[in-house]
């Protein structure tokens, strides 16, 4: 093996040595420095699932989406609208969908019922998300009864299972025939939830949803990436409430650490005076506590990082998420596809390790360049 | 030889609490001789070791080792001399705490890049020649006075240095461990090591082991003649 590998081999064991004598002040420091990279990489991981979840749902949702208003609120949207629409060029094609929200009173849980595009359901059959389905206990060919919106109950047997490499895409939907919704909710024939438009070209989008208030006023048309914009804000937005919440221990954390770092204690300056004194030069000393601040603060991340990733994924991000989900839009609970932005990971590293190892090596430095005698001396 | 000319050190210079621990020191010291500084406390022989051994600079003056002049040498080059020519032991042992004793005496090998295993077995082979392998994994806390010094002298000898500078290596042990320790330096004696000792101990200044005393009282040479 070659000598500078075998002489970093030395440093770095001396280094383990050095850091298990003082076990009580290193574990408190590493377990502050975890938890502070755990809050950090806690929000990462969730408010970026979150966006990819939102991003997964929006991926094929139609393009354009248009509903009618009376007084700023939505209202049930005539099909005969599809006439007017089709007159705008550039418009391929109109689909009116179904779809609404039930309230399992049984269960405290929020639904979303909804009609497939193709109408592909049988009558009285439906298919369920794969968290109703957790939550209800039920399996392929269950009856479940719904109360209609006159107050009967209907019943429905279960027919498929939805699995979906998104849960939140899946979670809560319903899906049921036309029949069986309008029967169910009380939408009549010839009206529809909203209308879904595909368009030729994409750069049409904001050209064409001008066009579609100009030819029926009393609708709104909806895109696409308003929506992943609208998404993309409102978690920006969380995760900065989040941390705002945290500032306060994130900014103890790095005036003890710095203050740890950046002062030497009187024993820690006798040592390296001993250090150099016997042999040692003034890099192999920064070598070091090089690795002695390397060893902390990376040991530190990646627990931290393992915590943060466990308490997102595997413990639904317990701690944030009445305030990164909020508490209705959400429910029934999902586990949130794991998922890890290396840009993300590089800028919690760059901003944990890299300036903890830095700032243990600056004092070590001031002192190991005085003369091994004077450090001694004082 | 190692030559001193003219050295001077002063501490905190320009400062109210200015304070000149050499003045104008000029000697020779022979290699594969022991020398022994005596003198009271204060008198600047822990300074002249420290300047000896490349552990700090002086104010003023030259020292020169086989005809090396050190003094103007950059940090990396007087660590190199420390590190191959000098073995330290210091007065209060300086025993680095929580390691072991076996780590201690590696301590000074380990930037030099030998490998882990010879390392090792030489640093045992020290240890057991100063009947102390059986104290190889002790922590340096743990040890007696007498231990303690000598895995500080095992420590010394880890780079197989030609000169031993030792810093009042009597004044923490009682008359038997302090002949134990002249019976050390005198094998290393015969072995061709060059000792410089500081210490105003009867013992040491009376032992038959010293090739030369030289007196040093407020900074200066008082008497440099003495002989045992």
């Amino acid at each position: 093996m070659p000598k500078s590998i075998e002489r970093q081999l030395h440093l770095i064991d001396f280094t383990v040595g050095s850091i298990l004598r003082r076990k009580g002040k290193n574990g408190a420091l590493l377990f502050v420095y975890a938890l502070v990279v755990f809050i950090l990489a806690s929000v990462l991981f969730f408010t970026r699932s979150l966006r990819n979840e939102a991003a997964s749902v929006l991926a094929n949702s139609p393009e354009i989406i248009v509903q009618r208003t009376l007084t700023g609120r939505c209202q049930f949207i005539p099909i005969g609208y599809a006439d007017s629409l089709r007159t705008i060029r550039g418009v391929l094609s109109i689909k009116p969908r179904l779809w609404g929200y039930y309230y399992d009173g049984g269960f405290g849980a929020n639904y979303t019922i909804m009609v497939p595009l193709d109408d592909t359901m049988k009558q009285g059959t439906i298919a369920i998300g794969s968290a109703i389905a957790k939550l209800r206990k039920s399996l392929l060919g269950d009856i479940i009864p719904f109360t209609g919106y006159d107050g009967n109950a209907q019943t429905f047997t279960v027919a498929k299972i939805i699995d979906h490499e998104s849960a939140l895409v899946s979670a809560d939907l319903i899906l049921m025939s036309e029949m069986d919704y309008r029967a169910m909710s009380g939408v009549p024939s010839g009206f529809a939830t909203d209308l879904v438009l595909t368009v030729r070209n994409p750069r049409e989008y904001a050209t064409i949803a001008e066009k579609i208030t100009r030819v029926l006023p009393d609708t709104r048309p909806i895109v696409k990436s308003e929506i992943l914009r609208t998404y993309d804000a409102v978690f920006s937005w969380r995760a900065g409430i989040v941390l705002l919440l945290f500032a306060g221990t994130v900014l103890s954390f790095f005036i003890f650490s710095f203050d740890k770092a950046t002062g030497l204690s009187a024993e820690e300056r006798k040592e390296i005076g001993i250090l150099k004194a016997i042999g040692w030069e003034t890099s192999d000393v920064l070598a070091m506590k090089f690795w002695e601040g390397l060893a902390i603060s990376l040991m530190a991340f990646c627990l931290g990082v393992l915590f943060g990733y466990v308490h997102v994924f595997f413990g639904a991000g317990f701690l944030f998420a009445p305030v990164l989900k909020g508490w209705s839009t959400l429910y029934p609970s999902f586990s949130l596809t794991p998922n890890i932005n290396a840009g993300d990971m590089l800028a919690l590293f760059f901003l944990s390790v890299v300036p903890y190892t830095i700032a243990t090596i600056a004092p070590a430095w001031r002192i190991a360049t005085i003369d091994p005698d004077s450090v001694m001396r004082s | 030889m190692i030559k001193i000319q003219n050295v001077s050190k002063v501490f905190n210079a320009g400062r109210p609490n200015e304070f000149t621990a050499l003045s104008t020191v000029s000697l020779g010291i022979s290699l594969q001789d022991v020398t022994v500084f005596k003198g009271p406390s204060g008198s600047g022989k822990t300074t002249l070791l420290s300047l000896i051994g490349c552990m700090a600079r002086p104010t003023s003056g030259r020292i020169f080792i086989d005809n090396r002049e050190i003094t103007s040498l950059p940090e990396r080059f007087l660590t190199e001399i420390r590190r191959t020519t000098f073995g330290f032991i210091f007065q209060r042992f300086n025993l680095l705490a929580g390691f072991t004793a076996l780590e201690n005496v590696m301590a000074p090998a380990m930037p030099t890049g030998e490998k882990y295993s010879s390392l090792r077995k030489r640093s045992l082979d020290i240890l057991g020649m100063l009947d102390l392998d059986h104290k190889a994994d002790s922590k340096s806390e743990w040890l007696s006075g007498g231990e303690a010094q000598r895995v500080a002298i095992a420590r010394s000898l880890i780079n197989n240095p030609s000169i031993i500078i030792a810093d009042e290596p009597t004044a923490h042990l009682d008359a038997k461990l302090s002949a134990e320790f002249l019976a050390i330096m005198e094998i290393l004696k015969k072995e061709g090591k060059t000792l410089v000792i500081a210490s105003h101990d009867p013992l040491i200044c009376d032992s038959p082991i010293a090739s030369r005393i030289i007196e040093i009282r407020n900074g200066e040479i008082a008497d440099n003649s003495a002989q045992p």
